[in-house]
């Protein structure tokens, strides 16, 4: 096998994997610390997506895009909790679920109204439209470095903010025991409140750095809020590191899949066999790993201590 | 008193009905209308109710009723609105349909149950050979006919060496079986990517086997919002410098004027091959075109084309038996005649009701007002059938 693709895969399954952690960071969180199920958070995503496309499409900078739609997805984030999350964390979590997937219709809808069914597509500009020549025989689209570097940066931050500092002490032990947290007289709300705009804010980041790939269109968080899911339970939740990982874990094995499976398979069924049988096992590769998972370890890998 | 407006309401209705629906043309239309590829049913539901105002809301003296469905991009939901318009609103005509595999699912439930179905789009094998129908008709293609064209493209230009992408559905792997049957050079590789409501629409892993395998030229299909990111994806990752890209149905009105506001200046000058382009001169089409941009503001898909021609279809054979919607078999006659003013002008059908047509080869251009469009550069096959026509017995 050729190593100059399969660097090149890697680096595809890097890129998905620190987009899906962006996602799951929040989604854990949330999960971990609230207790709150938050189907919605695709939705952020979407909206990330979609403020960055406007001012982008405005402005004609993708930059001031993304500086602009952070902190409008934040304010979005904030709104979202203070309006409807917060009267729910003393639900059950199947009112949860119910009330966060009437989001995803609400957000979808909304979007659908405001700004049409077809999508709005992100012009990259020239410094990142093209690629980086890595070694000899290795070229990467700029952009989708630039997605790994941003990644990685904001995992290495996040990793710094939760162990280093005293809201990353206050989130790990929300994450830990909350009513112990709330009886030693930390305000528990405004601590849910950032730390849901906050994970809105990285689910948007995460959309609008996808956007130029594929576009900004209406239900692009849904599907992906699957994965991110896998993600999350897998690396156990309430566990940012093993949201780094599992999310890591999930890209690489989701790009390998589509990468080499179906000459993989080719060694062992007849070629046109393997190519219709490989897309679907590989699309299935990540829920089977979750399943182990699941079965071995069903906390997740990397489950916080004192749940 | 209560109980007599009941019953008085209940009695207006029971006989009200019959009436009402006897003057009437009821035609239940299945698209997708939500989902990414929404943007694709906009497009035929806006060439219908065009059509429907060019002929004055008449067919055959009758007014024409038209119920619209959402299929969500589902087989089981295409199947579900298809069964309710049949069932419940007992329409006469069962038209649309984007996607094979919801077309697959949905035919049964209308053509049992006596119906007549008409695609506006979707034309996979099946319907084509074996389980063809007398009461099924197309507007548009069988699947395998567009690549088939080109795949002859690319043996004109000496293309060796071909590799291919496509969705993982029965139109996708239709295509595929089309550009193989007429390429004569080697194909060095293919992938078949996820499809449907979660379609995969990030290729990074595709593009970069694509470019390892050093293959002189790229087929792929993608329609829809995937087409679009697909283009996007091939540029940023380099490969127009090392192969050229064919597309069918991928590089079309819908995603043209997005490639444009991008200024994805890669898309301008590529080829595709299809039955029809806004700027095939025919009568009928001059008068689609025209009309469409007039009312909507922007060039009209080959999917709006095809549902242009549906209702023209529709209204040839209700004209032909002056409005009596019982008698089906002057319908069907009417229909298999082709004796309608079409977009693509004169054409014939064959004997599994799929047109006999011509194909072109398109280039992207930009029009006289600077917008991007595609025109037609040559023919590449004339008055095609598809080969699944001798596998139908009718």
């Amino acid at each position: 096998m050729d190593w100059t693709l399969l660097v090149i895969q890697m680096l595809n399954g890097l890129q998905l994997g620190v987009l899906l952690f962006l996602l799951a960071a929040g989604l854990t969180l949330v999960f971990g610390i609230m207790d709150f199920i938050n189907l919605a958070h695709g939705s952020l995503y979407m909206v990330g997506a979609y403020f960055c496309a406007t001012i982008a499409d405005i402005s004609g900078s993708f930059l001031l895009g993304v500086l602009a739609a952070l902190p409008l997805t934040f304010a979005v984030g904030l709104a979202v909790e203070l309006l409807v999350v917060r009267k729910l964390y003393a639900r059950d979590h199947l009112d949860h679920v119910l009330a966060t997937f009437g989001l995803i219709l609400f957000f979808d809808a909304a979007t659908q109204l405001i700004w049409g069914p077809e999508g709005i597509s992100i012009a990259l500009p020239a410094f990142l439209d093209g690629r980086v020549s890595l070694a000899p025989g290795i070229e990467f689209p700029t952009y989708r470095l630039v997605i790994i570097m941003v990644g990685l940066t904001v995992a290495a931050s996040l990793a710094y903010v939760v162990s280093a500092t005293r809201i990353g002490a206050l989130i790990r032990a929300g994450a830990a025991n909350r009513r112990m947290l709330g009886a030693l007289g930390v305000d528990v709300n405004r601590l849910f409140t950032v730390v849901f705009a906050a994970g809105a804010t990285l689910a948007g980041l995460a959309g609008l750095m996808m956007a130029p790939i594929t576009e900004a269109y209406v239900g692009m968080g849904n599907s992906i809020l699957i994965v991110t899911l896998v993600v999350i339970i897998i690396g156990g939740i309430g566990s940012v590191r093993g949201a780094f990982i599992a999310a890591l874990l999930v890209g690489m094995i989701d790009t390998m899949g589509r990468a080499f499976l179906d000459s993989a398979m080719k060694l062992v069924l007849s070629a046109q066999n393997a190519e219709t049988a490989a897309p679907a096992l590989s699309a299935m590769l990540i829920y089977i790993l979750m399943a182990v998972i699941l079965a071995v370890r069903p906390q997740g890998l990397f489950a916080p201590k004192g749940r | 008193m209560k109980y007599l407006i009941a019953a008085l309401t209940l009695i207006v209705g029971v006989t009200g009905a019959p009436a009402f629906a006897a003057e009437t043309v009821k035609i239940g239309f299945v698209t997708t209308l939500t989902t990414p590829a929404g943007v694709i049913g906009r497009d035929m539901v806006d060439a219908v109710n065009l059509a429907l105002e060019h002929i004055g809301g008449k067919m055959g003296g009758l007014d024409v009723e038209l119920i619209v469905e959402d299929d969500g991009f589902k087989p089981e939901i295409g199947k579900q609105k298809t069964d309710k318009l049949v069932k419940q609103d007992d329409v006469d005509f069962v038209a649309g349909f984007i996607w094979s595999h919801v077309l697959l699912a949905s035919s049964n439930s209308a053509l049992k149950a006596g119906k007549f179905l008409i695609s506006s789009n979707a034309g996979p094998s099946q319907l084509a050979g074996a389980k063809c129908n007398k009461n099924f008709f197309s507007t548009s293609w069988q699947n395998d006919q567009t690549p088939m064209a080109l795949g002859e493209v690319l043996n004109q230009k000496g293309v060796n060496s071909l590799y291919i992408m496509a969705p993982n559905y029965a139109a996708g792997k239709n295509m595929i079986a089309g550009v193989s049957r007429t390429f004569k050079g080697k194909i060095v590789g293919q992938d078949l990517t996820k499809w449907g409501k979660d379609a995969q629409l990030d290729f990074s892993a595709e593009l970069a086997k694509a470019k390892a395998s050093g293959a002189e030229g790229l087929f792929v299909f993608y329609p829809g919002k995937a087409g679009g990111a697909f283009i996007k994806q091939f540029g940023q990752a380099g490969l127009a410098d090392s192969m050229d890209l064919y597309s069918v149905f991928t590089v079309d009105s819908l995603s043209l004027p997005k490639f444009q506001k991008a200024g994805m200046q890669g898309v301008l000058g590529t080829f595709n091959t299809m039955f029809w382009a806004p700027d095939l001169d025919t009568p009928q089409n001059k008068k689609f075109v025209d009309g469409f941009k007039a009312k909507y503001d922007r060039y009209p898909s080959f999917y709006a084309a095809q549902s242009y021609d549906t209702i023209f279809l529709i209204k040839s054979a209700v004209d032909a038996v002056g409005g009596n919607l019982d008698a089906q078999d002057g319908m069907r006659a009417a229909m298999e005649a082709a004796n309608f003013p079409s977009v693509r002008g004169k054409f014939t059908y064959g004997n599994n009701h799929f047109p006999i047509q011509n194909f072109y080869l398109r280039q992207v251009v930009a029009d006289a007002d600077g917008v991007w469009t595609t025109s037609i550069v040559q023919t590449v096959f004339e008055n095609h059938q598809d080969v699944y026509a001798k596998d139908c017995k009718l």
